[in-house]
């Protein structure tokens, strides 16, 4: 055996506490351990970083980016939106003009 | 569908069915600053693009460490050694990162280790020179690294999302390697005569491998249009070079440094750009075709490297599976 192709792990890091993690790229390792043990090497080194995740990249499902009209809005959604409302100025008509 | 993506795109070659529309329709998205990622739509010859330069490129991290990685043992005190550790640790790991944004492109990073160590596949010019004094260990880290940032931020922006990523941390880490550089040659050109003879000395050796790191002349260079239209590359090389220069020229000449006459260097004024006699393409290609000083040493070392680590990816592996652990005779 020359060399090994390891199944790859998708690296996740937290910068701080309360903070969420962030995908930061994916490396080789034979196990989860090892993963974790390489993926501080590799993405942990220079910025703060409180945690790691390491994910095996099969167990990933991914929408295809072909099909990104699924996150289309079909029809006018704006009455979820906040910004969907001239509420403000209804309430200031009705004497109301604190913040709502 | 499964991420990451292992199936590639069909009929992604000049003359297969549908591939103008493709094309078309994939050119109108680089265009918009989309990025590609793995899976989508590509041209066959825009993934063998980036697929070789981006080997190359990690080809060349790993071979950058190796005449600044000779130098630890010698280093001039201990905070200069602990910061070539450091670097050189970056400069390996860079070249992990790069390995996998190729492999994303359908390229198994065995395969690339491979190719380095039998020669098939190139390094950077410049490390096929040796390192021979401290002051070269000083230029590397501060005018080759000023080199190596200016192409690799223009990379950065490009069209193929994996790549781009990658090298957005790679930057980060070499803003160390520059300042550290720049640290370094300010101690050696403010220190004694022998100091400052000693750098102008390695300027005078490592000029000619700088004037070439960016690559063949756009005049010469056979990529670029291509590379440029794909937004894999947003600048030309001489485009690079002479950004290099003008930032960097002046900070040499604040230093006491000069550049050997015979590259005719001169500023023009019209033109706001530094002309100079144009470096031999000829020699540049044979360099990097394995034939440089330091070819031979440099793959020799690489192999080594990779042969004395067979047992530890081994004995990881053994871990892994829940079997004994073989390590190398001597070593129980």
């Amino acid at each position: 055996m020359t060399d090994t192709q390891w199944p790859v792990f998708e690296v996740f890091h937290q910068q701080a506490r309360g903070e969420p993690h962030v995908h930061v790229g994916s490396i080789h390792a034979p196990d989860a351990e090892m993963a974790l043990v390489l993926a501080k090497e590799q993405y942990a080194r220079r910025m703060a970083c409180v945690n790691l995740w390491v994910v095996p990249a099969e167990a990933i499902m991914a929408t295809d980016y072909e099909d990104a009209d699924i996150f289309d809005h079909g029809t006018d959604k704006s009455y979820r939106e906040s910004t969907g409302y001239q509420t403000t100025k209804r309430a200031k008509a009705i004497g109301d003009t604190a913040e709502i | 569908m499964v991420y990451p993506v292992q199936e590639m795109p069909l009929n992604d070659k000049q003359g297969d069915p549908g591939y103008e529309e493709n094309l078309a329709a994939f050119e109108a998205r680089v265009a918009r600053g989309d990025k590609v990622e793995p899976g989508d739509w590509m041209p066959n010859d825009y993934r063998q693009q980036l697929i070789r330069l981006i080997h190359v490129h990690a080809n060349s991290e790993i071979c950058g460490a190796l005449p600044e990685g000779g130098w630890i043992p010698h280093a001039p005190g201990f905070k200069r050694k602990l910061a070539l550790v450091s670097k050189v640790q970056d400069e390996v790991g860079h070249a992990q990162l790069l390995y996998r944004a190729a492999e994303t492109l359908g390229k198994p990073r065995e395969e690339m280790v491979e190719e380095l160590i039998s020669g098939k596949s190139k390094y950077s010019n410049v490390f096929h020179y040796h390192a021979e004094t401290w002051a070269d260990v000083a230029v590397i880290a501060w005018l080759i690294d000023a080199a190596a940032i200016i192409n690799q931020k223009m990379m950065a922006e490009g069209s193929y999302g994996p790549y781009s990523r990658a090298l957005k941390r790679i930057c980060y880490e070499e803003a160390f390697h520059l300042t550290h550089g720049y640290d370094m040659c300010i101690s050696l050109a403010t220190g004694s005569k022998l100091q400052r003879d000693m750098l102008q000395d390695a300027i005078n050796r490592w000029w000619k491998p700088i004037m070439m790191f960016h690559g063949p002349s756009d005049k010469e260079s056979k990529h670029t249009e291509v590379l440029m239209r794909w937004r894999i590359k947003l600048k030309s090389n001489d485009a690079q070079r002479q950004e290099f220069l003008k930032k960097y020229v002046p900070k040499m000449f604040n230093l006491g440094l000069t550049i050997p006459d015979e590259w005719e260097f001169r500023y023009d004024e019209e033109t706001k750009e530094w002309q100079y006699k144009e470096p031999d393409w000829d020699e540049f290609l044979n360099v990097v075709r394995g034939n440089g000083p330091a070819s031979a040493l440099r793959l020799q070392t690489r192999r080594l490297a990779h042969e004395e680590g067979t047992w530890v990816r081994e004995a990881l592996t053994a871990a892994a599976a829940g079997e004994n652990v073989p390590v190398p005779v001597g070593m129980n």
